[in-house]
C-alpha cells in the first residue's frame, strides 16, 4: 500500500509541475486545439474524404492531443534525472516505481483532459458522432489505454537521453507519426511508401478504431490490431524504462 | 544511542577497472561529527553512495545505525538523512511545498508544524512561498539540509556541503552542523576544506586514490607531522649567514632572508633559541611559530599540497 501512497503524493509533485509550467499546458492543450482549428478551416476545405471533414478528422485529433502532451513528460523525467532529487528519494524509504508512476499516471490523466478539451472543440466545430454509449466508453478505454502505453515509452525515452532536450527531442516521431498515418487524409490518397508505411503504422488502426467507433461501425480486425499495438508500446516502454531506470538510478 | 553510529571494514568499490575505494575501514561514534577528508576524485562521494545505499559495495561490508547496508536497505534509509553535493530541491515547487513533500514520503505526523518549524529555524520563512528556482545559493543549501531533516534523521550524511558557498553562508552551515550534533545526531561530512574538518570534525579520516592514508582527530593528525618550525628574518646577508653557520639543521631563504628552523615551538625552545643567537649578537627582525596545520599534515600524507590536488 505504502508504494501506492508515495505514488499519489508523486502525482500531486507532477502535478504542480505541470500547472506552474505554461508551456505544458499550451503544448498539451492549447496546441492540439490550434490544430484543430487549422485542420479543418484552412487545410480541410482542400481535402475529399467522402464524409463531413470535422466528422473525419476527429478522431486523428484525438491522437494528436495524446500524443503532443508527451514531450513534457520527457523533459520531465530527465529533469528528475539530472537534477539530483532522485538521489534524494532513493535514499529514502521511498518506492523507487513512485517516481516512474506518478509521471505515467500524470501524462495520462493530462492527456484525458486535452483529449476531452479537443471532443468539446470538435462539438463545437460541427463534429456529430453516431456512437453509442458503449462506443464512446469503448473509445474512452482506447484513448486511455494509448495514453497510458505511450506514456511508459516517453518515461522511458527520458530515462534513457542524455539531456532534457534531446529527451524532448526524443518524443518528435510520436508526435510526428499521426501526420504519417490516416489521422488527417485517406492513407489512399498518399504516395506509394508513405501509404504504406501508414498502412502499417501503429496509429494507423487506433485512428481507424476510433473512427469507427465514433462515426461507424468498428472493425473487429483493426481493433484487435490497435489494443495490440497499445500493449505492445506500453510493455516495451514499461521494460525499457525500468531498465534504464536501474542503471541511471 | 550508543557505541558505533556507522562501520565500515573493507569496502571497496570499483568501475570498470578503475579502483576508486581499495578497503576502506570506519568506525563512527554516534553523536559525533566525523569527516572524510579527500581532494576530488579521492572517493568521498562514492563513499557516501555506498553507506547511503545509493549505490553497491563490491567488496567488504558496512553497517549503518546497526543496519547491513547490502541487506537492511529499507532499515538503513530510514535511519538516515542525505544531503548531496548538488542542491537536490525541486526548483517548481516553493521552499514549503519541498518540506512538506518530504513530510509526506516520510508520513511526518503533524507535517505542517514541523515544516513551519524547519523554515523558521533555517531562515526560510519569508521565501516559504516563492518557487525555489529563485533561491540563491546559499538558501537552496539551507532549503536542502532542511529537507533531510524532515523527519529527524539519527545520522546525517553531508556532502561536500559548503563546496561553492560564500563565506557567510559557509559559517551559517557550520553553525547548523554544530547545533545538529548537540541535538544527538551523528554526522558524516566530506570536504575538500582542511579548515572546514578542522572546525567542525571530532574524528578526520584522511583519503586519497580510494585509501585511507591517516586517522584520528585534527589534533592527532597535526602531530603526526613534523611541520613544527620557527621562521626568523634578518637585517641583511651578513647577518643571515652568521645565523646560519650556527644553526645547520636550518633551511635558508637568501631571497627573503630568512631561516626556517625546524624543532619544538614550547617556550623553553624557544627561549634557548633566542639566547643562543643573542650570544652571538646576531640581530633579528621578525620571529614567528608555525605549528602545522592540515595542509601539512596532508602534504606529509600523501605528498602533494592540497592547492595542486583540489585544484
Amino acid at each position: 500500500m505504502s508504494a501506492v501512497t508515495d505514488s499519489a503524493i508523486m502525482l500531486r509533485r507532477n502535478f504542480k509541475h505541470t500547472l506552474r509550467n505554461p508551456v505544458t499546458v499550451f503544448n498539451a492543450v492549447l496546441f492540439p486545439i490550434v490544430m484543430a482549428l487549422m485542420f479543418v478551416y484552412v487545410l480541410g476545405g482542400a481535402f475529399d474524404v467522402g464524409v463531413k471533414y470535422i466528422n473525419y478528422v476527429t478522431p486523428g485529433l484525438i491522437i494528436m492531443a495524446v500524443s503532443y502532451g508527451l514531450g513534457a513528460t520527457a523533459t520531465a523525467v530527465n529533469a528528475d534525472m539530472t537534477t539530483g532529487i532522485i538521489n534524494r528519494f532513493k535514499a529514502m524509504d521511498v518506492s523507487r516505481a513512485a517516481v516512474l508512476t506518478g509521471h505515467v499516471v500524470e501524462t495520462t490523466l493530462r492527456a484525458v483532459v486535452a483529449v476531452a478539451a479537443i471532443v468539446g472543440v470538435a462539438f463545437a466545430m460541427g463534429f456529430r458522432p453516431a456512437a453509442s454509449p458503449v462506443d464512446w466508453l469503448a473509445a474512452a478505454g482506447l484513448v486511455v489505454l494509448l495514453a497510458f502505453a505511450a506514456s511508459w515509452l516517453t518515461v522511458a525515452l527520458g530515462l534513457a537521453a542524455k539531456s532534457a532536450e534531446s529527451a524532448g527531442l526524443g518524443t518528435v516521431p510520436l508526435i510526428m507519426l499521426p501526420f504519417l498515418s490516416s489521422a488527417f487524409s485517406p492513407a489512399g490518397t498518399m504516395a506509394t511508401g508513405v501509404k504504406q508505411f501508414a498502412e502499417y503504422q501503429p496509429f494507423t488502426p487506433i485512428i481507424e478504431t476510433l473512427r469507427g467507433l465514433l462515426t461507424g461501425t468498428p472493425s473487429t480486425g483493426t481493433a484487435l490490431a490497435a489494443v495490440a499495438w497499445c500493449a505492445g508500446i506500453g510493455l516495451a516502454g514499461y521494460l525499457w524504462a525500468l531498465r534504464s531506470f536501474k542503471r541511471r538510478a | 544511542m550508543n557505541g558505533s553510529a556507522i562501520t565500515a571494514s573493507g569496502l571497496r568499490k570499483t568501475f570498470g577497472r578503475q579502483v576508486v575505494l581499495d578497503g576502506i575501514d570506519l568506525d563512527v561514534p554516534a553523536g559525533s561529527i566525523f569527516s572524510l577528508l579527500g581532494p576530488n576524485g579521492a572517493g568521498k562521494t562514492t563513499t557516501v553512495n555506498l553507506l547511503t545505499t545509493l549505490m553497491q559495495a563490491d567488496g567488504g561490508t558496512a553497517r549503518v545505525a546497526g543496519h547491513d547496508i547490502a541487506a537492511e536497505t529499507k532499515a538503513v534509509r530510514k535511519a538516515i538523512g542525505v544531503t548531496g553535493q548538488f542542491a537536490a530541491v525541486d526548483e517548481l515547487l516553493t521552499g514549503r511545498e519541498n518540506l512538506r513533500l518530504m513530510a509526506d514520503l516520510k508520513r511526518v505526523p503533524d507535517a505542517d508544524r514541523v515544516v513551519t518549524g524547519l523554515l523558521e529555524r533555517f531562515d526560510l520563512a519569508d521565501a516559504a512561498p516563492k518557487l525555489a528556482a529563485t533561491y540563491s545559493g546559499g538558501m537552496r543549501r539551507k532549503l536542502d539540509l532542511a529537507m533531510t531533516l524532515v523527519g529527524r534523521p539519527q545520522i546525517i550524511f553531508l556532502d561536500e556541503p559548503t563546496t561553492g558557498l560564500d563565506p557567510r553562508s559557509r559559517r551559517t552551515m557550520w553553525d547548523i552542523v554544530r547545533e545538529l550534533v548537540a541535538d544527538g545526531v551523528t554526522i558524516f561530512l566530506t570536504t575538500q576544506y582542511l579548515d572546514e574538518a578542522d572546525q567542525l570534525a571530532g574524528r578526520i579520516a584522511v583519503l586519497d586514490h580510494g585509501r585511507i592514508v591517516a586517522h584520528g582527530s585534527p589534533a592527532e593528525l597535526k602531530r603526526q607531522v613534523r611541520g613544527n618550525h620557527v621562521r626568523l628574518r634578518f637585517p641583511d646577508h651578513t647577518q643571515l649567514e652568521a645565523a646560519a653557520g650556527i644553526l645547520p639543521d636550518a633551511t635558508r631563504d637568501e631571497h627573503d632572508l630568512t631561516l626556517r628552523v625546524p624543532g619544538d615551538s614550547d617556550v623553553r625552545s624557544l627561549r634557548a633559541l633566542l639566547d643562543r643567537l643573542d650570544t652571538h649578537g646576531i640581530a633579528i627582525e621578525e620571529f614567528a611559530v608555525h605549528t602545522p596545520d592540515l595542509d601539512d599534515v596532508f602534504l606529509a600524507l600523501t605528498g602533494r599540497p592540497t592547492a595542486e590536488v583540489t585544484q
